[in-house]
């Protein structure tokens, strides 16, 4: 399996704290990653670091083994390195249908192109369709993506995140808010979408069902630090995991 | 939709035939207000679709204006010199743009302010260019004319009307065309939520340079209409307080739709004219009715018709 | 100096309120007209008019404040400038309708005429009186934000709103307040200035580029920095004047322009 994506030593604190100590870390292509960690651990700060959105202090990062330590977002997402937010990032004024058509028309290199009508454009618009069909909104494709639902909006948030078809997706919670029904579509969707083998997923999460269901690899953080790396089954058996998730021993005891 | 059609057909056609039922000073008029509208809507591009307020639109009208003037002073060809003002004020957006748009919204406005107030200064003192607090004088309404093939003789106040009413439509056309386009999804994108769109993988500052050249473009355009008109150019129109007059007349007419700055321009110029009718101090009353926008109806004329007096209009019928 | 005047106020309304006012300007013109109206008009004593003016200033600065700005706080950028430009056409009119458009050239105070040599120049006694004043200005600035509680409450909200709300400072009362000090130091600017400067409309609207030039230079919100920054275009305006007699209005902007480019925060701003 290839490697894609590794990085070396990286740093990044915030004041005094911490955020990322000297993180190594390869993600192997085809391998469905979560990674987990107490609140506070550096989820959040790590994929920012790996897809653009903040730079580290020291370390390096590099996909497919190219450097892109210090590379800005949209250049890493031509790359193929994409992600969703914890924080809903869609385009709430614009339909879902158009939420999807911007990436798509990025991806085939047109956002710049400005003299045919939108709706002119099949080859876009024939994705854009089958996406929002693939990812169950094509009943709502018209509609304001800021009336949807709070499942469907999270649907959207992974849909954009697919849209560009990158090579390695980073997921940061994805079912956050979500009730039960919602969950289950997100998981379907997500397991489906990884056999398919198109894009490698990397899934920040807190519901340990979903985290020892669907991954192949688990990675445990804690304090900016790797604590833990491997198959579910050894990290379920790992005393320091134990001990860091003192508090969730009852949800650790469910698993 | 097909109502909207037929309007704009009815509009048009009414434009068309203006010259013949009303006199010189409407036409002079109504010129001003094409002019503005051209201005106005370039700006509502950078503004209304892409999220960036621009204090120094005028600096590229002057620009244009300037351009065009020297043009028309050494050749008498209105197309010559309407061609130098759109080009000199895209160039003059193009490198100001780049120094610009790197940076964010309060400091992008006040860097606009800044290039236009410098444009001014420069407009003011350079006497040897632009002829100082004096400007240019004498300038021709030169012929529209191509060389060999025609020629049109453009003193008359209706035949610079139809140039300029031709020239708007193709322009505001154009940025019709411009807003529906994948572009133009990409700029609304931006304004609503401008992370997602650098997860698109579009270099928003690119896109946001390319905003500001094409309202650079129209603003040079619409400068560079106005010298044939008035025979004269001067520093003023390179003042911030120029440059505000698109950013009212786009807020008058409705910052989130297209025609929203057309129709702010025509109200511009009708309130002004009738305002002016009772009292020399027609300020005051401009400024009350922005205070009044701002504060009520902040979508804009545009959306207060379509979305409250339309419907009411529509539920009255059926 | 007036300039400087006006920047601090201009500054000072926008760091703690955060509202950028085109209509400063405006203000200045008033307590302008005022202290003219006051003085020159009625023959007031001349100490006696400038503080009027800077009441009345002050009154209007509230009215603004309360009725008006209040609404705008939490709207975009674009709004407030819009809003105080509209103010601005208001005011231009206003003064015309009252004061006649014609530029009026107020009289000296008869104890401040005359000049002073120093070092082989001649310094009219005027000059001199309002650099004085505008270090007893900021001295006294100084002293009200450091020392009095009044003071430490806009330090506080300027630096973090909802935390300073939370710890009971009462919010919108301190606003009107800062905005109406805002004005008054806008006004004293104005004022100050009538026996050296023509009383026109367009006066103010003349100034607040400039002033905005100050801000930006030193720092939105930050005083110290406003002070600095009207010294440094102080400089370049005098000394543009000399070597440059062309431009010396385009060097101060493309000085602004360097700033914002590099360090947009301003020269001492966070």
């Amino acid at each position: 399996m290839a490697e894609l994506l590794r990085t070396e030593k990286l740093r990044k604190y915030f004041g005094m704290v911490g955020a990322a100590d000297n993180i190594d870390l390869q993600i192997k292509e085809g391998v469905l990653t979560s990674i987990i960690g107490p609140n506070g651990a550096g989820k959040t700060t790590l994929i920012n670091l790996l897809t653009g959105n903040i730079l580290p202090d020291s370390g390096k990062v590099f996909f497919n083994n190219e450097e892109i330590t210090h590379l800005p977002t949209h250049k890493r997402v031509k790359k193929g390195i994409c992600r969703s937010f914890q924080i809903m990032n869609i385009f709430p004024k614009l339909s879902v249908f158009e939420n999807l058509q911007i990436p798509t028309f990025s991806l085939l290199n047109q956002s710049l192109s400005f003299f045919k009508p939108v709706r002119r454009h099949t080859d876009v618009n024939e994705r854009v369709e089958k996406l929002v069909n693939e990812i169950g909104l094509a009943d709502k494709k018209d509609h304001p993506a800021g009336t949807l639902s709070h499942g469907d909006q999270r649907l959207l948030e992974i849909a954009l995140a697919m849209a560009p078809e990158p090579k390695l997706l980073f997921l940061d919670e994805p079912t956050a808010g979500m009730n039960p029904v919602e969950r289950v579509k997100v998981l379907e969707n997500i397991r489906r979408l990884s056999g398919e083998k198109k894009s490698t997923f990397v899934i920040v999460e807190h519901d340990m069902d979903i985290v020892f269901s669907l991954s192949d690899r688990i990675v445990v953080l804690h304090r900016g630090q790797i604590l833990a790396d491997g198959k579910p089954d050894e990290i379920k058996q790992n005393e320091d995991v134990r001990k860091v998730y003192l508090g969730e021993e009852i949800l650790w005891e469910k698993v | 939709m097909k109502l909207k059609i037929f309007l704009l057909i009815v509009l048009i056609l009414f434009l068309l035939l203006l010259p013949a039922f009303v006199g010189k000073y409407i036409l002079y008029m109504s010129i001003h207000i094409l002019i503005l509208s051209v201005f106005a809507l370039g700006f509502n591009l950078l503004l209304g679709y892409t999220g960036l307020l621009s204090f120094g639109q005028a600096g590229f009208f002057a620009v244009g204006a300037y351009a065009s003037a020297k043009i028309l002073l050494i050749v008498p060809s209105l197309l010559l010199g309407v061609t130098a003002g759109v080009v000199v004020g895209g160039i003059a957006a193009l490198i100001l743009g780049y120094l610009c748009v790197r940076h964010t919204r309060i400091y992008f406005s006040m860097l606009t302010l800044c290039f236009g107030m410098m444009i001014y200064s420069l407009a003011w003192k350079w006497r040897d260019v632009t002829g100082g607090d004096d400007g240019l004088v004498g300038i021709p309404r030169a012929p529209f004319e191509i060389p060999g093939i025609f020629s049109i003789n453009m003193s008359p106040m209706g035949n610079y009307y139809y140039f300029v009413l031709v020239v708007s439509l193709i322009a505001i056309f154009v940025l019709y065309r411009i807003v529906n386009s994948p572009f133009g999804l990409t700029l609304k994108g931006i304004r609503d939520s401008e992370n997602r769109v650098a997860f698109a993988g579009i270099s928003i500052r690119n896109c946001r340079l390319l905003s500001f050249t094409i309202a650079g473009l129209y603003a040079g355009l619409a400068g560079s209409l106005l010298p044939p008109l008035e025979n004269t150019v001067t520093p003023p129109i390179a003042h911030w307080t120029t440059s505000a007059e698109p950013v009212l007349v786009t807020l008058l007419g409705g910052i989130h739709t297209f025609s929203g700055p057309i129709a702010g321009a025509v109200l511009f110029y009708i309130i002004k004219d009738f305002i002016v009718r009772f009292t020399q101090y027609w300020l005051i009353w401009f400024g009350s009715i922005v205070v009044l926008l701002v504060l009520v109806f902040r979508g804009g004329v545009v959306i207060f018709f379509t979305e409250r007096i339309w419907p009411l209009l529509k539920r009255m019928e059926g | 100096m007036y300039l400087w005047l006006l920047a601090v106020g201009l500054t000072l309304a926008f760091g703690v309120l955060g509202v950028l006012n085109f209509a400063h300007g405006s203000l200045f013109m008033l307590g302008a007209y005022a202290a003219f109206t006051f003085y020159g008009k009625i023959g007031l004593n001349f100490w006696l008019s400038i503080s009027l003016s800077l009441v009345s200033v002050g009154i209007i600065g509230a009215i603004l404040e309360r009725f008006f700005l209040r609404h705008i706080y939490r709207l975009d950028l674009p709004y407030q400038l819009i809003l105080t430009f509209g103010f601005i056409l208001i005011f231009d009119d206003l003064v015309k309708m009252i004061w006649g458009g014609v530029a009026m050239i107020p009289p000296m105070p008869s104890f401040f005429e005359g000049n002073l040599f120093i070092l082989g120049r001649v310094f009219p006694f005027y000059n001199i009186f309002i650099i004085f004043a505008g270090v007893a200005v900021a001295f006294v600035l100084w002293l009200i934000l450091e020392k009095t509680w009044w003071g430490r409450m806009i330090r506080a909200s300027a630096s973090d709103r909802e935390m300073a709300s939370a710890i009971g400072i009462n919010i919108p009362f301190l606003f009107t307040s800062v905005f109406v000090f805002a004005a008054m130091l806008a006004a004293l600017g104005g004022a100050l200035g009538t026996p050296v400067r023509v009383v026109a409309p367009g006066i103010g609207t003349a100034m607040i580029v400039q002033a905005f030039v100050i801000t930006v230079i030193g720092g939105l919100g930050n005083l110290k920095g406003a002070f600095v920054g009207a010294l440094i275009v102080g400089i370049l305006t005098s000394f543009g004047i000399l070597l440059f007699p062309v431009f010396e209005l385009f060097i101060i902007f493309v000085v602004m322009a360097i700033v914002l480019m590099v360090k947009p925060e301003g020269l001492f701003g966070k």
